[in-house]
């Protein structure tokens, strides 16, 4: 059965190929710090089913120490602007194509593989379709744009360099506040926010109650970086037993709105790597929170929008 | 409430501006320790939860292709495409996109986008290409250019699935209030996302309106 096993050797094998890209780059004075940064996930990835979580555990405090001291791009052995615009006028459209398998392929995927079975049993693990249909598509993606320019493995392990040191340390930031999240909950951090929320702030009147709630979802969302880590703890808090249960408000109305107010939580927050932090860094911008600037307004607004939603609609039933 | 430390390491760091890795990876250590875990134990906590969370790097299997295309030439292709469409601003480019990905989002095709497959080969570069037609752009509007192509593809997907009945949140919902004895169905939860995500999208595209007056009334740099 393939399932998450056969993915993570995937790519770890491509972050294994990064690092040894970098070891080979004799031009880069700093490239044995790169190499072992990419080198420390390319093991976990691998290996991290089977390492004693505390050997994770120190690989992922060497990286961040070596993220700290500073990585530095390697060489780029791509083409230059004059040469791109020859090629583009050469390949014109056909190099979308590519770019657009990766998610045409992802889409039908999750929608086929759950039925591929054979003697019976399912080929793909059906709790991980998503994935495997997007590793799937990466790797058609990348068989047609091998084929379209002409280009063998190495290129390709070149390229995918280049982008992931544009990257850097944010590429690996997402997965670390994660395992944060992981360690938040395990240590029951949500549950002292929530009531610290509650013992504080007299919730006598229902539209106290409904602001309280959509601001702490979005403030809590602020703070864990993740709107779903924030509703449990917010709805189990003041949404069922305060605008639910005291005040008699709708349940749906409640958690549907209190969800898409975290949602303009994940808008505001540099703790949303993937989202906020990430993108500054793939699309090379200067300042580190331009994303969430850019987004701030809209957030804010349509907090306020979510907010007043709640306070004319849950209360009808 | 010494559990809480991590949050403080989190918001100091990030305010001061080290490491984010290093801040994360200390704010960890520091919320185990204050939980009374033992140092040992405290690190095997943080490797096998990063270990757990390694899903999230499938996304990066990607890279290759997207890099190999950039070698190809794909954002200088879709630049000649946008230049040769009348009509053509940044702003109307980022709320077709915004559109696109809202709708698609809501039917489920949430893979359809993202930064580094659609976002930074395809959206932003076109996005520049139609500002650029009324003149070469400096560095900060570029940059602000592409910080609103960021944000157009987080706002369209955050605020399009949730009007999908299948996707994480409605089920994390359900499942929740099932631990309470309220059952509710998904049709019924969509259905309230519906006016925020028509709220989004207004709110969004009118910004990017004000942002295209904005690039029309830039001067030319010297």
């Amino acid at each position: 059965m393939i399932g998450l096993e056969v993915i993570y050797v995937l790519a770890g094998a491509m972050f294994a190929a990064f690092a040894i890209s970098h070891a080979f780059d004799r031009a880069n004075a700093r490239r044995w710090r790169s190499a072992l940064f990419w080198g420390c996930f390319a093991a976990v990835m691998l290996a991290g089913s089977w390492l004693p979580h505390l050997v994770s555990g120190i690989l992922v405090i060497v990286m961040a120490l070596l993220a700290t001291m500073g990585l530095k791009p390697g060489r780029d052995a791509t083409t230059d602007a004059a040469a791109r615009e020859v090629s583009a006028g050469i390949l014109r459209n056909k190099l979308f194509i590519p770019a657009l398998a990766i998610p045409a392929v992802t889409v039908a995927g999750t929608l086929l593989l759950p039925h591929w079975r054979i003697g019976g049993v399912p080929v793909v693990d059906p709790k991980q379709v998503t994935l495997v249909s997007l590793a799937a598509g990466a790797l058609i993606g990348l068989g047609l744009a091998l084929h379209f320019l002409r280009a063998g493995l190495t290129t390709a392990a070149h390229e995918g360099r280049r982008l992931v040191d544009a990257m850097s340390w944010a590429a690996v930031l997402p997965q670390a506040l994660a395992a944060l999240g992981g360690i938040f909950a395990a240590a029951g951090v949500g549950k002292i926010v929530a009531s610290l929320a509650t013992d504080y702030i007299p919730m006598t009147h229902p539209l106290i109650a409904v602001v309280v709630f959509t601001t702490g979802m979005a403030m809590f969302t602020v703070i864990m970086g993740n709107a779903f880590a924030a509703f449990p703890v917010m709805a189990a808090g003041i949404g069922l037993p305060l605008i639910v249960g005291k005040f008699g408000g709708d349940p749906v109305v409640m958690s549907a709105l209190g969800m898409l107010s975290g949602f303009c939580g994940t808008l505001l927050t540099p703790m949303a790597a993937n989202f906020n932090i990430v993108p500054v860094a793939i699309l090379e911008l200067p300042d580190r929170h331009a994303v969430i600037k850019v987004q701030a307004p809209t957030a804010f607004l349509l907090l306020l929008c979510n907010t007043v939603m709640m306070a004319l609609f849950v209360f009808h039933r | 409430m010494w559990v809480l430390s991590g949050i403080g390491v989190v918001v100091f760091g990030f305010a001061l501006r080290f490491n984010p890795l290093l801040v994360v990876v200390v704010a960890g250590i520091a919320t185990g320790l204050a939980a009374g875990f033992a140092p040992a134990a405290v690190v095997s906590m943080l490797g096998k939860a990063f270990a757990d969370n390694r899903f999230i790097a499938v996304a990066w299997l990607v890279l290759p292709v997207i890099g190999l295309l950039e070698r190809g030439g794909i954002r200088e292709r879709a630049r000649t495409l946008i230049s040769r469409l009348r009509g053509a601003t940044a702003g109307r480019v980022l709320t077709s996109y915004l559109l696109l990905r809202q709708t698609t989002a809501a039917l489920g095709l949430v893979s359809l986008g993202g930064h580094v497959q659609m976002v930074r080969p395809l959206i932003a570069p076109m996005a520049e290409a139609a500002a650029e037609r009324d003149g070469a752009l400096d560095d900060e509007t570029r940059n602000r250019i592409r910080a609103n192509a960021a944000a157009v593809d987080n706002i369209g997907a955050f605020f399009g699935e949730d009007v999908f009945i299948a996707i994480g949140s409605i089920l994390l919902i359900r499942g929740f209030l099932g631990q309470y004895g309220i059952s509710v169905t998904p049709m019924h939860l969509a259905l309230w996302a519906i006016p925020t995500a028509i709220l989004a999208f207004a709110i969004h595209a009118s910004r990017l309106w004000l942002l295209d007056r904005r690039l029309a009334r830039r001067k030319p740099p010297a």
